[in-house]
Formats: C-alpha cells, structure tokens, sequence
C-alpha cells in the first residue's frame, strides 16, 4: 500500500491493482458519513417518475400473473414437447444474476479484496430483489400456484411427502435458503449504517424509524466483536451457498437424460454462468448510480477496471465451457447428443439465437481487453447490456431447442413465446427496478461503516507509528 | 458497565491508545463504543463463542434435513424409483447442505442478536450528552467503577490521553444508567 499526499486529499491506493485508487479521500468520518448518507435525505426530482414507469412494470406483471392464475397455465407459449420454456428460463436467468451479489459481498470478504466494499451493499441489495423475480416463476409455472406450499415437507392429511430424489425440491430448499441467508447477511451488515442514519436523519419521524431498524445497535465493542466474527462466518457460508444454489438449479437439467442437458459440466457451467450475468447486472446497475449520485470517489475507475475484469474472465469460462460442451458432445459419440450440440443448435429453427449467444457473450466482452475502454463507464455498460441479453438467450438456447426436437420426431413441436410471457418477463425487469429504486432511496446503499474501517485500516501503518511515537504515560 | 466514566474521544487513534494504556496498567473493566469495528479493541474482548454455536446449529441443521428427507422417503411413503435404495444418501445431499447452512446462519444471527442484547432500542447510554455520534465519528470508552483499579482522578488521566470530555454516570435505583 502506498499512502500519497496530494493538495489535503489523500489518494488510498491499493497494490495489486497499482493505478488507480480505490478510494478517494474527502475529509473526515462525519464528512463521509454525510456524503454517503446524502442521496437518502436530497430531493430526487426524477425518483418518482422513475418509480412510476418501473411500477407501472410491476403492475404489467401482477396483471399478467392474475390473467394466468385465472384462466390456466395455457396462456403461457408452452407446449408439449417444450413444456419448460419462459418460466424456467426466466428463474435460471435472475437467479443467476442474484449470484454475483453473493460473490461479491462473500467471495470477497474472504479473500479481503479492497474495492469489494464500495459495491457489495448494491450488489447485495440486486441479489435479493432478483432472487423475488427468480422466485416467482416456478410458483407460477406449477399452474396451479396456490398449491405451492405442497413442495414444503409438513406433515399433512393426505399423508403425501414430497420426492425428495428428484431436483425439484432441491431448487426449492436452494432458493428459499439463498433468499433467507441473503437477507441475513444483507441485514446484518446494514446495522450500523442504519444506526449512523437514525443518528443524521433531517426529521424526528425519519431518526426514529432507522433507530427502529437499527434495533439498537450502539457499536460496542463486545458487540462488535461477535459481529466480526459473525460476519465473517456469514461469508465463509455464502460462498459454498452460492456455488450450490446455481449447481442445484443446473441438476434440474443435468440429472434429467435429455440431449444438451445430461451433461457433467452444467454445475461448472452454470455457476460461471451465473456470476458473469450478475456482474452484468452489477455494472448496468452501478454505471448510472455512479453519476446520478456523483460516487466517482467511492466507486472509482478502479472498481470499473476490477469489474471489467472480472466480466472477461468469467466470460472466458463462459466460452470455454460451450467449447467444452461441443467437444464432448462430439467425443460422447452419442448420436442425439451430436445432432443437438453440433446441428440443432447453431444451424436448426432456434439457430440465430445461438449466434446472439456466442456474439453477445464471447465476443463483445473481448473489449474488456482495453483498459481504456474498462475503465470506461460508457463501454462497460454497453458490454454489460450485451452479457445480460446473451446470457438470457443462452438460456433459452440450453432449454428450448433441446426441449422442442427430442428422441422422436413425432414429438417435435415448435414453441413460440405468447405475449403474455413477454409480458411477464418485462414485468419481472419493471418489479425489479421498482424495488431496487425504493432500496436505493431509503436504505444507505454504500457501506459506510465499513468504508470508514478500510479507510483507518489503510491509514493504519502510519497510525500505530505515530501511537508508538508517543508512548509511555501521560 | 453499570455506572463509571465515559470518555470521548475525536479519533479511533487516541481510543485506542487509551484503550491499550489502561488495559496494560490492568484494567479489566473497559468498554468502547465505536463506529466501526477495531481490531486492536477487539483483540482484548477474546474469541467469539458465536462461530462455534454456528457450528453446532449447523451440524443439527443439517442432521435434521437428513432425518426429514430419510424419514419422508424411506419410511413414512417408500416409492421404490428404478429399484434404487429407498435411503439414497447421494439424492439426499444438497438438501441436507442446504438445511445445514441455513440453520448455522439463522443460529449466527439469532446469536448475535442475543449476546448483544438488541433489539433493545431504548438505553441509558442513549441519554448521555454527545453519544449518539459514536454511530458516526466519535471514540467512546467507558471504565466501570466496579474494576478494581477504578479511581475518580482517573477522567483527569483520560483528559491527557486525549479525551473531548468525560462524563461520570452513576446507576440509578431505576436502572438510569449504563
């Protein structure tokens, strides 16, 4: 770490990175506390309209979710052969986007990545909002979606249990402990924010209700020391979880022995899969807060390069593994296996959206070779857009085409998606951004406590020195 | 702490240095109170017991979803698929992982929530002038007058660490104090 003095502001640097700072200092512990709280207590004069377009999305889906509970699951595209189609690949997709948030504030935190803790609060807040996208679709994908507390073992009158050898209820225990563990960590690492936001908060009505969910929290030391603990525990637990989660959702497929889905690389796959989608999301989500809400010296052009980064090695996995899952199809020697990985998929009826996936999700990512264009806001987001709709028709490449010619070419049916499942879908994009934009407005989305840590711990060679310099007794 | 001196202090720096002179002069019977976590604090607060119930809530946690999957699909309703064991412990093993994370975390929160004693959002160190900008920049400590070594002359030797101020609180019959 090299500490540079420059005109009364103090660049932080950190040392693998070299370049550029991951922090820029502005003063001291009240004045980053202010600033960071800042944006909760301003005006915003474009939030409601915002909060109107994206709730208007909402409702689209709440609608159209209504219109399928009422009349049956047949308003969806779905067909038999392709009985899976926008409902699974919509819960692959956001649950999947969920998974960087987890990786950030988690995978993170153990391996103490610096620049980790401008972004992790955001990210995690993106994790739980998608995780309630990703969660609706099975619910409604059964149909019949008031049943849904069947797939919860409890001890009923029709002395029915649920299967526990097939993959379904392993998505179901996956997902609802991701969700509940996400909020645990999410919440827990809010505590002294929403403490410090009780204590600056401009009205009495608002000091009271972040006390209130602040429960409390007086930052003592004895407190503190379970908290670190705790926390760090809490990362040590989400870092499996989140590589389990998307393996489970991957068993969906690879335990099934459909060609293009009975594979041993999905778990691998899907994970990368999944981080590089959510980082994705984290990009497009924290490139337009970034200058709405002037961070440019909290979420500096080290974390765009560091992300960058991040995005082109994941997708480099990403790439790998369709070659991967080429060759060993090929290698396999199974014939149905060939026709669907070699033929159907790049060259039969769904094949141009092979070809988006292999542009948007192997090729355009290759600009975040650049630095330049890394550490450009502009670029990131573009490459970012481009990620999100690869990775969701890469999605649609793994499960429709190989749903809609299998063994039979009795069976083969064509699927096209109904408006209605655009509809959800959209819906899904306007209820995320609606709750993202309310998390945004009223919770403190830049970790401040742990900023002001970094910030003495960065400083803190220099602390003890000057500690040392002064001893003995007064 | 009961009742004693708290002391305020500008700058994690001089509490901690405050912190370090009393604890090696021997003082047991200190708190701090401060906006962030610090390490050199925590290292006189000893280990933390909550790692290890996580540990323990998550061997439980995990046992359970095993016992739950075990008993549901081996004994209470066997369905006999494609002549596997009813007891087919590899099917069984996300679930049982994932009971077993979730039960250390809820066990880690709930802990953590329970040692601290929170929520609790009324306290008497609420009341006392100034504190409330622990949660954003200031340092406070607290000595209890029930450490042994404990002495009124000692805010005068806080003073000179560097101590804002230092207020004496006293426990009051109605508990009014820290």
């Amino acid at each position: 770490m090299t500490l540079a003095s420059a005109t009364g502001m103090e660049l932080l640097r950190e040392e693998p990175t070299g370049g550029e700072p991951v922090l820029l200092e502005p003063g001291t512990d009240a004045e980053i506390t202010d600033r960071l709280l800042a944006p909760l207590w301003a005006d915003w004069p474009w939030f409601k309209y915002a909060l109107a377009v994206s709730g208007l999305g909402a409702c689209a889906l709440v609608a159209a979710l209504t219109y399928t509970v009422i009349t049956g699951i047949g308003l969806w595209g779905n067909n038999i052969p392709v009985a899976w189609a926008f409902g699974i690949i919509n819960f692959v997709w956001w649950i999947g986007i969920g998974h960087a948030g987890t990786f950030i504030s988690a995978v993170l935190l153990l391996l103490e990545v610096r620049w980790r803790t401008s972004i992790n609060r955001f990210a995690e807040g993106m994790t739980l909002f998608a995780i309630v996208q990703a969660g609706l679709f099975p619910i409604f994908h059964m149909g019949r979606a008031w049943f849904a507390y069947w797939l919860i073992p409890y001890p009923s009158e029709m002395g029915l249990w649920p299967q526990f050898r097939s993959s379904l209820p392993w998505d179901v225990v996956a997902v609802s402990t991701y969700l509940t563990v996400s909020v645990l960590f999410w919440y827990t690492g809010l505590l002294p924010d929403l403490a410090a936001a009780a204590v600056r908060a401009p009205s009495p009505l608002r000091r009271r209700l972040y006390a209130i969910f602040a429960l409390g929290w007086r930052g003592d030391s004895a407190h503190w020391n379970d908290y670190r603990a705790t926390y760090l525990i809490f990362g040590g637990l989400a870092t499996p979880l989140v590589l389990s989660v998307h393996t489970c959702v991957s068993f969906d497929f690879a335990i099934s022995q459909l060609p293009g889905w009975h594979s041993t690389i999905f778990p691998p796959y899907f994970v990368a899969g999944a981080i590089y989608s959510g980082f994705a999301m984290v990009i497009t989500l924290m490139v337009p807060a970034r200058a709405v809400f002037r961070l440019e010296d909290v979420i500096t052009k080290n974390h765009l390069d560091n992300i960058g980064k991040m995005l082109l090695v994941t997708g480099w996995i990403v790439t790998y593994s369709y070659g991967v899952e080429a060759f060993m199809a090929w290698y396999g020697g199974d014939r149905y296996e060939m026709h669907e990985i070699l033929q159907n998929r790049p060259f039969g009826p769904y094949g141009f959206v092979f070809w988006i996936v292999i542009a948007c999700n192997c090729v355009s990512v290759q600009a975040l070779w650049s630095r330049r264009l890394r550490i450009s806001p502009l670029a990131l987001f573009a490459v970012s857009i481009f990620v999100q709709i690869g990775m969701w028709s890469e999605r649609f490449m793994l499960i429709v085409p190989s749903l809609h010619d299998d063994f039979l070419p009795s069976s083969w049916h064509i699927y096209v998606p109904s408006w209605i499942d655009w509809t959800i879908l959209g819906g899904t994009v306007g209820f995320f951004t609606f709750l993202f934009l309310l998390f945004l407005r009223y919770v403190p989305f830049i970790p401040i406590s742990e900023i002001k840590e970094m910030r003495r711990e960065m400083r803190e060679p220099a602390g003890r020195l000057a500690g040392a310099a002064g001893g003995g007794d007064a | 702490m009961r009742s004693g001196i708290l002391a305020e202090f500008d700058s994690a720096d001089a509490l901690a240095q405050a912190h370090e002179r009393l604890f090696t002069r021997g003082y047991r019977r200190l708190s701090a109170w401060t906006p962030y976590a610090l390490r050199s604090i925590g290292r006189t607060e000893g280990r933390s017991p909550v790692p290890l119930w996580m540990l323990v809530g998550g061997l439980l946690g995990g046992a359970f979803g095993y016992l739950v999957q075990w008993w549901c699909n081996a004994v209470d309703y066997p369905i006999n698929v494609g002549g596997r064991p009813l007891d087919s412990a590899p099917a069984f093993i996300p679930i049982t992982f994932e009971s077993a994370v979730l039960a250390a975390s809820l066990t880690g929160f709930f802990a953590l929530l329970i040692r601290s004693g929170l929520p609790r959002l009324s306290h008497p160190l609420f009341e006392v002038e100034g504190f409330e900008r622990s949660a954003v920049d200031r340092f406070w400590m607290g000595v209890d007058d029930a450490d042994p070594r404990f002495e009124e002359r000692l805010t005068e030797d806080l003073e000179k660490m560097g101590a804002l101020r230092c207020t004496r609180v006293r426990a009051s019959a109605e508990g009014g104090a820290p």
